[in-house]
C-alpha cells in the first residue's frame, strides 16, 4: 500500500475565473469597492477642513487643487461612490426586512440604485454649479 | 480567507482537442475541466466534439456521449438523470445547475464545463463535498423534540405545512453554496446557503422543539452573518429555490427573540 495522502495535492476548482457575473453579484462587488473609496472620500474632507483650519493660503491652495480638473473628477467620483453606497445601504435595509428577494424584485432593485446613484450624483453636482460664486 | 487567483497546482493548461466522430455533421462542441490524480500534471480544458443526432438533448447526456463514444476516462457523477438526487452539479456555461436538466440548446457557443467552484477536486468533474456534508450534519437535520412522542404521527396544520414549501424541495446539490463568493473565501467557518437552508428548515417545522438550540448555534458572526446578500444562491439554484430568503428569515428569527 503507498502511503500517498489522496487529498494533499487536490487542485482548488476555478471560481471567479469561470464564474459568469449576475448583476446582483456586481453590485455586491461595487457596495465594497464604493465603501472603501469613502475611507478614502472622508480623508479628502478631513485634509479639507484642515486646510480651512491652517489658515488663508494653505487653504487657496487646496482649493485650488480640489477646484483643479483631476480634483473635481476625484470629487465627482467620491460623490457617486457615496450615493452608491448610500443607496445600497437601504437596498440592504429592505432586504433585511425579508422582502425584495423575488428574481424580478431584486434586479429591479439593482438596477434602480445604479439609476438612483448617477442621477443624485449629477442632481448634486448641477446644485454645486448653480450655487457656485 | 479572500484570494482570487488560483493556487499554482490548479493553474488550467492547454488540453487535448480530441477528433470529431467519423461521417458526423451536427456537432456540437465542449470543453471540460479534467485533471487526473494520478499523472501529477495541472488541471486542463480538453475539447470534445458531440454528436447531436446520436444524443440526446442535456448536457448529462452530451458527457456521457463523450464517456460512451470517446474517453472513457471522463469522471462525473450522475445518478437519476431527472433533478431529483444531486448528483451531476457542476459549473455549465458560468453557471452551477445539474447537467441533467440543463438543456444544451440554452447554451451559445462552446459549452464548457467545470467542476463545482472553489471546491478541493477529486478527478475531473467529481469535488470533494466532505465539508459541505460535515456543514450539514453540525446543524442536526432531523425533528427533535422533548415532549412524548404521540400514539401516531406529529400533528401539523396545514399552515404550518406550507411554511415547508420551497425549503423541502432543496436537493443538497451545493450548486448554491459553491456560487457563493462568501461561501469560496470561508468555507471553514460559514455554513453557506444550502445547509443555512436547510436550518432554516427546522426552525420554521412546527414540530420541532429545539428552535432556541438551532438559533443559538446559528448566532455567530461567521457561520451565519457572512451571508452578504448577494443572490447568487437565488439565482443559480436548479430547484429555483431561494436561500438567501431563509438566511434573512433566520436572522429576522435572531432579532425577534431579543424581543
Amino acid at each position: 500500500m503507498s502511503k500517498v495522502d489522496p487529498k494533499a495535492d487536490r487542485p482548488l476548482s476555478p471560481h471567479l475565473q469561470i464564474y459568469k457575473p449576475a448583476l446582483t453579484m456586481v453590485m455586491s462587488a461595487f457596495h465594497r469597492i464604493t465603501g472603501a473609496a469613502l475611507y478614502f472620500g472622508t480623508i479628502l474632507l478631513a485634509w479639507w477642513l484642515m486646510a480651512a483650519a491652517a489658515g488663508p493660503d494653505y487653504f487657496e491652495f487646496t482649493q485650488e487643487l480640489f477646484g483643479s480638473f483631476i480634483g473635481r473628477l476625484v470629487l465627482l467620483g467620491y460623490t457617486w461612490a457615496l450615493m452608491h453606497h448610500l443607496l445600497g445601504g437601504i437596498r440592504h435595509f429592505i432586504w433585511d426586512t425579508g422582502i425584495g428577494f423575488e428574481p424580478a424584485t431584486r434586479i429591479w432593485l439593482a438596477r434602480a440604485t445604479i439609476a438612483g446613484s448617477v442621477s443624485l450624483t449629477l442632481v448634486i453636482w448641477l446644485i454645486g454649479y448653480a450655487f457656485r460664486v | 480567507m479572500v484570494q482570487f487567483s488560483l493556487p499554482k497546482n490548479s493553474r488550467l493548461v492547454e488540453g487535448k482537442t480530441w477528433p470529431k466522430p467519423d461521417g458526423a455533421t451536427n456537432l456540437r462542441e465542449f470543453r471540460v475541466y479534467r485533471w487526473n490524480p494520478d499523472d501529477g500534471k495541472n488541471p486542463r480544458l480538453d475539447t470534445y466534439f458531440v454528436d447531436l443526432d446520436d444524443c440526446g438533448p442535456m448536457v448529462l447526456d452530451g458527457l456521457l456521449w463523450i464517456k460512451n463514444t470517446i474517453d472513457p476516462t471522463l469522471t462525473l457523477r450522475r445518478s437519476c438523470r431527472e433533478g431529483v438526487c444531486g448528483s451531476c452539479s457542476m459549473n455549465i456555461d458560468g453557471l452551477n445547475t445539474l447537467a441533467c436538466t440543463k438543456g444544451m440548446e440554452d447554451i451559445k457557443g462552446p459549452i464548457k464545463i467545470y467542476p463545482l467552484p472553489h471546491m478541493p477536486v477529486v478527478k475531473d468533474l467529481v469535488p470533494d463535498l466532505t465539508n459541505f456534508y460535515a456543514q450539514h450534519r453540525s446543524i442536526e437535520p432531523w425533528l427533535q423534540t422533548t415532549t412524548p412522542t404521540p400514539q401516531k404521527e406529529w400533528r401539523q396544520s396545514y399552515e404550518d405545512r406550507a411554511k415547508l414549501d420551497g425549503l423541502y424541495e432543496c436537493i443538497l446539490c451545493a450548486s448554491c453554496s459553491a456560487s457563493c463568493p462568501s461561501y469560496w473565501w470561508n468555507a471553514d467557518r460559514y455554513l453557506g446557503p444550502a445547509v443555512l437552508l436547510q436550518a432554516y428548515r427546522w426552525l420554521v417545522d412546527s414540530r420541532d422543539e429545539a428552535t432556541g438550540d438551532r438559533l443559538d448555534a446559528l448566532e455567530d458572526p461567521f457561520r451565519l452573518y457572512r451571508c452578504h446578500t448577494i443572490m447568487n444562491c437565488a439565482n443559480t439554484c436548479p430547484k429555483n429555490l431561494n436561500p438567501a430568503k431563509a438566511i434573512v428569515e433566520i436572522k429576522k428569527m435572531l432579532v425577534e427573540r431579543r424581543i
